[in-house]
């Protein structure tokens, strides 16, 4: 009966939003008096694991097989829905990110599941199973009421703040039938930035758009965000014209981001741009330009050249 | 090459979301409905492909008579014919299985979607709908080239991205730069009125999920400035006030 939550490792450490995913899950538990278990699937270092359980998860499942070392959303969700038999879960959580965005949808259409996407809270059992999520890319919220018998939730980075205990969890090993089918796209390489904070993941980000000029200026934008060990982020011209790579955009055409703090440096705020970032808990604005629309949506603003004042929040950034 | 092409008629990227009816429905009033832009991506690269190595694209649409301008367009920018399902599109899984059905006999070598809608964003649909026809699925796709019946992907992956080949038939979720959005010209809009639009009905089943109502984001307080030369505040407030960094 328990909730099942999976989890995903980035450079061999259990990923932020899935202790987030975990902690949820475990909530979800707790209020339908029942348990969290967590699956974890292709390589990973079992003590690892087991600190599912320092965030309410009971019981981890680890699926191991050789083929399943390569991230692969078909095959994972072939995996994670035979869990959800074993377990007999009713609710199914995962942290979005691209592989749970990949499994997802095949696990809806699986297990018949209603699903919610881009969820924001712990659901709302008074009346039914409700759930709040965002919609129109971070415009407006949609109270969902999921009918069906199983139930999938992706939740959006800074749903919840995870406490954390000393416990950890046992870690068995789960073995289900793969399917031949799940392993027909071959991936020919892989290109990766390693040792950067992942944007979906970072609780700071530094964002800058064309008022940064060229890309030969970037250094101010990575000295701050090292500085704060902040990731980076930029406008969609910022990636169209290739001062960039396209996975650092964001924006209605981009990545939609939650962090705790975004600092926009020289972009105008179109609304497009702000429907990618506007869930961000606090907004910085720098713009030479004092009408420049995304002070509206600002907590906190400087009027100012982003040559100027880049190298000076650096600084006071490595004072404190 | 036989191509489906899913498309979502939705509000303009600029439209400002509010509701009426309690907060229940969405308030059309004003708002001018586009093509997903993702699912312009899709269309795009689809209208190219054909322009290549021949075929025909077929653009779909689950949802009511009022998304049918938006359809009208698919086919003056190249689609060469439209199904619309006659059915409000509220569920991921309900609008799954319509185009599911659509498409179970008619041997697509390519189903193109786009990455996500930009109403619900759930980025679902296609992974349902491989799902229920036992296809690959592959999304955000940023590059598609098809060679014979090999598709050679470039797909964004967290931080990076990664070069797959895949056998057709196959169901994508696409984003930019897969193509540069098309824009309708004078002759594509003539021929476009008569070419094939065809209505039809659901395939009866139930909807897994459904809204009960909807809310907009409280209004950010006033923004607080700080003047330029003094720049080093605003990281003192951020560590004091607002406890971020
Ligand atoms: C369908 C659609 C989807 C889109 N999706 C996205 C998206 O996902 N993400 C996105 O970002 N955009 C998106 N856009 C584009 C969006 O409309 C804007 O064009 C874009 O966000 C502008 O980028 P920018 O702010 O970097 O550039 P600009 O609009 O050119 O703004 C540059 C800003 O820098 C300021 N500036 C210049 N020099 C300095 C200086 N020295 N110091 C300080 N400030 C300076 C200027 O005052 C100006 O405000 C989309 C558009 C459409 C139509
Ligand atoms: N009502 C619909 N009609 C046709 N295609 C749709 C519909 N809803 C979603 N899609 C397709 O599925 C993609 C992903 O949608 P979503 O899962 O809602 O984010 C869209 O970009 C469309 O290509």
């Amino acid at each position: 009966m328990s909730v099942l939550i999976f989890v995903e490792l980035d450079e061999g450490k259990l990923k932020k939003s899935s202790q987030e995913a975990i902690f949820y899950g475990a909530k979800v538990a707790e209020m339908t008096g029942t348990t969290a278990t967590a699956i974890a699937v292709g390589q990973a270092d079992e003590s690892e694991l087991a600190t599912a359980g320092r965030f309410g998860a009971t019981k981890v499942l680890h699926a191991r097989d050789t083929r399943l070392n390569e991230p692969n959303g078909m095959a994972y969700a072939t995996v994670v829905a035979a869990a959800a038999q074993q377990e007999g879960s009713t609710v199914v959580v995962l942290a979005k990110s691209s592989l749970a965005d990949a499994m997802t949808a095949r696990l809806a259409g699986k297990l018949k599941a209603g699903l919610a996407a881009n969820v924001i809270e712990l659901p709302d059992l008074g009346n039914g199973f409700v759930v709040k999520s965002s919609i129109y890319t971070g415009k407006a919220f949609a109270y969902n009421e999921l009918k069906a018998g199983i139930k999938i939730l992706a939740i959006k980075k800074n749903t919840i703040t995870p406490e954390e205990t000393d416990t950890t969890a046992p870690v068995d090993s789960f073995s289900p039938a793969l399917n031949d089918s799940d392993f027909v796209i071959s991936v020919k390489s892989t290109e990766k930035a390693t040792g950067d904070i992942l944007l979906p993941e970072a609780d700071l980000v530094v964002s800058a758009g064309r008022g940064m000029k060229g890309p030969e200026n970037w250094g101010l934008v990575e000295d701050l965000a090292q500085a704060l060990h902040a990731a980076t982020a930029c406008s969609k011209p910022v990636s169209d014209l290739d001062w960039r790579p396209h996975h650092e955009h964001v924006g209605q055409t981009g990545i939609k981001i939650s962090p705790n703090l975004y600092i926009a440096c020289g972009i105008s705020g179109a609304i497009q741009h702000l429907a990618g970032v506007n869930s961000s808990k606090v907004i910085v604005v720098i713009n030479k330009d004092a009408d420049a629309p995304f002070f509206k949506s600002a907590d906190y603003g400087i009027v100012g050249d982003v040559f100027e004042v880049l190298p000076r929040l650096t600084a006071a950034v490595k004072a404190l | 090459m036989k191509i489906l092409v899913c498309v979502t008629s939705v509000p303009d990227t600029t439209t400002k979301i509010t509701f009426t009816d309690n907060n229940t429905k969405l308030n059309k009033a004003g708002v001018t409905f586009i093509t997903g832009p993702y699912d312009d991506y899709a269309l795009a690269r689809a209208v190219e492909l054909k322009e290549k190595a021949g075929g025909t694209v077929t653009v779909l649409n689950v949802g009511g008579a009022d998304a049918e301008p938006v359809i009208r367009k698919c086919l003056a920018i190249g689609a060469d014919e439209a199904i619309r399902v006659n059915a409000e599109p509220t569920d991921a899984y309900f609008v799954a299985e319509q185009i599911a059905a659509v498409a179970k006999d008619a041997s697509y070598d390519l189903i193109l979607m786009g990455r996500e809608s930009i109403d619900y964003n759930g980025g679902q649909v296609h992974g349902i709908v491989a799902e229920l026809l036992g296809l690959p699925s592959i999304s955000p796709v940023m590059v598609l080239n098809v060679d014979g019946n090999t598709a050679k992907i470039t797909r964004e992956i967290e931080g990076g991205k990664e070069e797959i080949e895949a056998k057709l038939p196959l169901v994508l979720g696409c984003q930019e730069p897969i193509a540069e959005w098309k824009i309708p010209n004078m002759r594509g809009i003539m021929t476009a009125r008569t070419k094939p639009l065809k209505v039809v009905e659901p395939v009866a089943d139930e909807q897994l999920t459904a809204v009960s109502r909807y809310e907009l984001p409280a209004p950010r307080g006033t923004v607080k400035m700080i003047p330029a030369n003094e720049a080093e505040k605003l990281i003192q407030l951020l560590h004091t006030e607002a406890k971020v960094i």
